[in-house]
């Protein structure tokens, strides 16, 4: 079976650093796969290729089977990648529904609707209700983004993908910032993404990791170094070296 | 006046109490009648800010909803001014015909210039926006036979409206024109605002990025507000033109540019009853102020300007909201926000 998505002898660089090096790997439908590696290992730079919002240098990029390399940002997000961001990027002024709706506009095409119709509003409605009710938003929707609490705005980062309906789904650090303590909200968000979509997750935090993911991929210095199920990786001599430091214990914000 | 902002209480109001819907406007025309009734002297003040309170709209629709960074939307006024003069001089000395070539004239330097400027951003856009003002400025300062060049264009006759009623010396007709247009316009922007269009627009004011990492196509969107703006700025162009029978190089001018700017920041840019609002205090100020002193009336703005900046930094529509919450609380009724 073609993997949803698959990426072959992906290179990237800025200026003189290569920050991608023939990056090879793919994802199946309902993928669990997690994207670790030190701080500066270009993960987050291997998002930006996935979605398209920079173009790499050589290399290609398939979805189901087809190359999609050359489609700009929109046209990749019309055709089921979605991204998450590492920094919460929010509709800050609007409410946590208006946020959402920005989002379900877009899937539908009806960002450019200039009249109310109240058969759209409606179906525009309960999505993006259905949407925050998958997080458990819903009792925060009418309050405006920048008030609510870091943990609620993580959350609301992943309803904006989530009402993209994708099936690709690339998470950068979803647990990026948030208190000890409400990560716990995150995971179960995350663990209960439906079954048949295709998952990347990058995060620091590795007890999420192993939780998450059935497969993981080790990128160092823009390389794929290992990848393996989870047991392979923690088995792994070079990442117990690499990752988590000498002794081999989880490292919780390895730097 | 109505806020822009809570679409889905609005929406829920409108099935039962259409008339809430239409708050904003039903406002405007009774402030506007009861001004034509308390100021029967000064009519020709009253028309103008009808007509500058539409070029503030567009600025408020383009700059205060999408977050396009201009100091060049003269040029679309002037443009609107200058398309309604030649229509008059050439074309039908129909009013309304003048009017809505006028629109298409601001629309269609909108979407000219639009298309090559709004790939840029900040500085730069601000950079570019006066460079276009400035070289349409240049250009009918040079095109002396068909602008007038520093005389403007004048001259031109604008047939009664609908047939019935004629623009005469005491300039009834010119008002309620205005007005209606105004009205009109403000009626056809808020339901701009208040759909997906406008929300899509709000959302990439914030975060351009992030609207294009959900598949949105930001530079499109920009271009299309872009070009609404220039119709409705053609507009508030061609209706100056018209109730004053003068279009002239000030219009296209970058103090015309900069003072729309500071009328919606003084209103609040980011309502559009704020524009209004912005509109009818500078040009009242500016009434008051330049007939006790005609050179120093500045002053008085600038002040208020730095005041409204530093101390209500939503505008003036920002003290109405304050002095509406202080009733309610006053009233009992528990508002919670």
């Amino acid at each position: 079976m073609t993997p949803r998505l698959q990426t072959r002898n992906l290179c990237h660089s800025f200026g003189g650093l290569a920050v991608t090096q023939n990056v090879t790997l793919s994802l199946p439908q309902g993928a669990r796969t997690a994207l670790i590696g030190p701080n500066g290992a270009g993960k987050t730079t291997l998002v930006n290729l996935l979605s398209g919002a920079i173009r790499p240098k050589s290399g290609d990029i398939q979805l189901d089977g087809r190359s999609i390399v050359q489609l700009p940002q929109y046209a990749r997000v019309r055709s089921g990648i979605v991204r998450t961001f590492q920094i919460s990027r929010l509709f800050k002024d609007l409410t946590v529904a208006d946020n959402v709706k920005v989002a379900v506009l877009q899937r539908l095409r009806a960002s450019m609707q200039w009249w109310p119709s109240p058969a759209r509003s409606a179906r525009v409605h309960d999505e993006v209700h259905e949407t925050l009710g998958m997080l458990g938003l819903n009792p925060f929707a009418d309050r405006v983004v920048g008030r609510l609490a870091l943990g609620e705005q993580r959350l609301a980062e992943i309803a904006l993908a989530l009402a993209m309906k994708p099936e690709v789904l690339l998470l950068d650090e979803p647990g990026a910032g948030v208190p000890q303590g409400e990560g716990g909200r995150i995971m179960s968000a995350i663990e209960s993404l439906p079954k048949d979509l295709s998952v990347l997750l990058i995060e620091h935090d590795m007890d999420l990791v192993f939780r998450f993911a059935s497969h993981i991929i080790v990128l160092v210095a823009g390389a794929v170094m290992v990848e393996g199920s989870p047991q392979e990786v923690a088995a792994n001599e070079q990442v117990k070296q690499i990752y988590f430091g000498r002794d081999g214990h989880h490292a919780q914000h390895p730097h | 006046m109505s806020a822009v902002i809570p679409p889905m209480a609005m929406a829920a109001a409108s099935r039962t109490h259409p008339w809430k819907h239409l708050r904003a406007e039903i406002v405007l025309t009774l402030a506007g009648l009861l001004a034509f009734v308390l100021f029967p002297q000064d009519l020709g003040l009253l028309t103008n800010m009808a007509t500058v309170s539409i070029f503030a709209l567009s600025l408020s629709l383009v700059l205060g909803q999408a977050g396009i960074a201009t100091l060049g939307q003269a040029a679309l006024y002037g443009t609107g001014a200058y398309v309604a003069g030649w229509t008059a001089l050439y074309l039908t000395a129909d009013p309304v015909v003048g009017l809505l070539l006028g629109g298409l004239g601001g629309g269609l330097i909108a979407l000219l210039s639009g298309a090559v400027m709004l790939r840029s951003t900040n500085l730069t856009l601000v950079m570019l926006t006066i460079a276009v003002a400035q070289l349409l400025l240049e250009l009918a300062n040079w095109a002396r036979w068909l602008t007038g060049g520093d005389d403007g264009l004048a001259g031109f006759e604008v047939a009664p409206l609908f047939g019935i009623w004629e623009f005469n010396f005491m300039g009834h007709t010119g008002y309620f024109y205005a007005l209606g247009a105004l009205v009109l316009v403000y009626f056809l922007v808020r339901n701009l605002v208040e759909s997906p269009f406008g929300l899509t627009a709000r959302a990439i004011r914030q975060d351009p990025g992030r609207v294009q990492a959900l598949g949105g196509r930001v530079y499109l969107h920009l271009l299309a507000v872009y070009t609404i703006g220039g119709v409705v700025a053609g507009l508030a162009g061609a209706l100056t033109a018209q109730t004053s029978k003068v279009a002239n190089l000030f219009m296209l001018d970058f103090t015309t540019s900069a003072g729309v700017v500071v009328m919606i920041v003084l209103g609040g840019t980011r309502r559009l009853s704020g524009a209004v609002l912005g509109t009818v205090a500078y040009m009242t100020i500016h009434h008051i102020a330049s007939t006790l002193n005609p050179y120093h009336w500045l002053f008085v703005i600038g002040s208020m300007l730095i005041f409204v900046l530093i101390v209500l930094p939503e505008g003036l529509v920002g003290l109405l909201d304050r002095a509406a919450a202080y009733a309610r609380r006053l009233g009992g009724k528990e508002g919670t926000r």
